[in-house]
């Protein structure tokens, strides 16, 4: 039966053949290449889904709704810089006069903070400052914030990830 | 027809080739990235210290570099900064310790970029590079001095050029000829019958001849490296050409520089420093006193009269936030080290606080088998480098010397 399928072929002359050729040839490739891709993709090392990043959370309570921001916007390393901590009541409500003190470290390195950050001062509208700041190296950076407040006290864990 | 299809072929094949590797472009974006962030190109415009009005005063710069090369400036007539921090072999001395007036503990630290730093010495117990240079003249393993003995001297040699700088030199004619509250027990007792104005005179002529000398560090800074001209490069999408060429072996070592290794965790930015302070299990030196590194240094630096707490600071404490903000204690200060400056690293051999590792080699053996620290905690983790890859990690090393 190929013989004669071939034979039919040929004789419809040999242009018509070498395209069929081809075309099988560039069908083969493509699968091989869909093969390769899939190869690529399925070994290709996938980053760990990273920590939350989110810069405005509940407290670990639910006390307070926390937001931390660099004070002039961007987060330079190897700089000392401030940070805005903002603290509002789950009604809304600015938090004021709370004691706050600043942990932390990177978790995947064994070590702390290069630096003792500290609350220096109230701003107003449930802000405080806190100076201090320095990421010294980029990756996965841990602050831990325990604040003590009329409301009560409550602690929350901002990630950063340079 | 056909040569439609051999086109086509051999365009699959070639997308084929790239992703099988043979064409691999050598660097990722992300790699671009860090490699660009090293480059010197990116060390920013070194700025004031307003802890010291003279730091960018040519006149101070100029007697501070006197002051840097006199023997003078030393209680046997023998030593200067210079006899450590040699000027044509990077500002150190090739040495395990340093060796003043006697053998230190330390290994003799380079200055290119000094006045850049947060902390001074290995361990940080000086938060100036004014306060850090009056340190080794009163060490009696360096130069052995005292500071009464260093008024006089600069009054006897150079009052002239200190006053059109600093004013007016203070009376020194009741101040005795050696006292000092670090020296030697008649030198402490001097310095303890000495009226607390004149100490005061003394810790202000003291202080400004280290401000003098950090004045002239101040123009040492690092040069630019084979390895700037190949980043450089890289960045701008231009082909390296003649010695900015990397060959592959040093186009490997960069790669396990910044992945694999880890070594840019700590050796970040155009100074390959994080001018920050790490327990990396590097081992005590027999026969050297206890050494627990920043752990001891964060006392040492508090208790500095001339700290940026100080009263021989200039300008407001807004320029003290380091030493407000320091780490006091805590685990990770046990045997903590500055991270030093890989930049001219290969030609500077011995390594580590004490000259632990006599080559490269050593180096790079200790951070790929990652022994843990005899007293505090390691933060390094087993490399498990082979021997290609510590060979191409040393290569790539020695493009920031040439």
């Amino acid at each position: 039966m190929r013989h004669a399928a071939h034979d039919v072929i040929s004789r419809r002359g040999t242009g018509l053949a070498s395209i069929w050729r081809y075309i099988l040839a560039g069908l083969g490739l493509a699968a091989l290449l869909v093969g390769i891709l899939a190869v690529v993709y399925l070994t290709a090392p996938h980053s760990a889904p990273g920590p939350d990043t989110a810069r405005s959370k509940k407290t670990a309570s639910g006390l307070f709704v926390a937001s931390f921001e660099p004070e002039r916007g961007v987060i330079r390393q190897g700089e000392l810089q401030s940070w805005l901590l903002t603290l509002k009541t789950a009604a809304g409500a600015p938090v004021e006069g709370a004691a706050i003190t600043v942990s932390g470290g990177m978790p995947q390195h064994n070590h702390g903070l290069p630096t003792s950050p500290q609350a220096t001062d109230y701003l107003g509208e449930g802000r405080y400052r806190i100076d201090g700041v320095k990421f010294t190296m980029s990756g996965w950076w841990q602050l831990r914030f325990a604040i003590s407040a009329a409301a009560g006290s409550d602690s929350v864990v901002f990630n950063i990830v340079l | 027809m056909r040569r439609l299809a051999s086109v086509a072929s051999l365009a699959v094949l070639a997308v084929l080739a790239l992703l099988g590797g043979c064409g691999e472009p050598e660097f990722s974006d992300a790699e671009k990235k860090t490699i660009a962030s090293l480059a010197l190109n990116m060390l920013p415009a070194l700025k004031a210290d307003t802890t010291n009005q003279y730091a960018d005063v040519p006149a101070a710069a100029a007697l501070g570099s006197t002051l840097f090369f006199d023997v003078g400036m030393s209680r046997d007539g023998t030593v200067s900064c210079s006899t450590c921090h040699k000027i044509d072999r990077q500002f150190q001395d090739d040495l395990p310790q340093a060796v003043g007036v006697g053998r230190t503990n330390r290994r003799t630290m380079p200055l290119a970029g000094v006045a850049r730093d947060p902390w001074f010495f290995w361990d940080g117990r000086r938060d100036s590079l004014w306060a850090q240079a009056l340190t080794p003249l009163e060490n009696p393993l360096e130069q052995a001095g005292n500071r009464a003995a260093f008024a006089h001297y600069i009054k006897n040699r150079f009052g002239e050029r200190y006053e059109r700088i600093f004013g007016p030199l203070p009376d020194l004619s009741a101040v005795p000829a050696n006292a000092s509250p670090l020296g030697t027990e008649a030198e402490k007792t001097a310095w303890k019958a000495m009226p607390a104005g004149e100490q005061e005179d003394v810790n202000r002529v003291f202080a400004n001849i280290g401000k003098a000398i950090a004045a002239f560090e101040r123009s040492i800074e690092p040069a630019q490296t084979r390895f700037d001209r190949f980043a450089i490069d890289l960045a701008t999408g231009a082909k390296p050409e003649g010695d900015a060429a990397f060959s592959a072996e040093e186009i490997l070592g960069l790669k396990l520089f910044i992945s694999k290794a880890n070594c840019v965790t700590c050796h970040n930015g155009p100074r390959f420093t994080d001018s920050s302070f790490h327990n990396t299990g590097v081992p005590p030196v027999k026969d050297l006193p206890p050494d627990r590194g920043r752990a001891d240094a964060v006392t040492q630096v508090q208790a500095d009269p001339f700290n940026c707490f100080g009263k021989f600071r200039d300008g407001d404490a807004g320029a003290c936030r380091e030493l407000r903000f320091m780490v006091k204690d805590g685990q990770q200060l046990v045997r903590a080290y500055k991270t030093p400056s890989l930049r001219g690293a290969a030609t500077r051999a011995p390594y580590m606080h004490a000259g632990q590792f006599a080559s490269l080699d050593e180096v790079l053996a200790h951070y790929s088998k990652a022994a843990a620290a005899v007293e505090g905690v390691s933060e390094v983790h087993p490399l498990d480098l082979s021997d290609r890859e510590r060979a191409a990690l040393v290569a790539f090393l020695k493009t920031l010397s040439d």
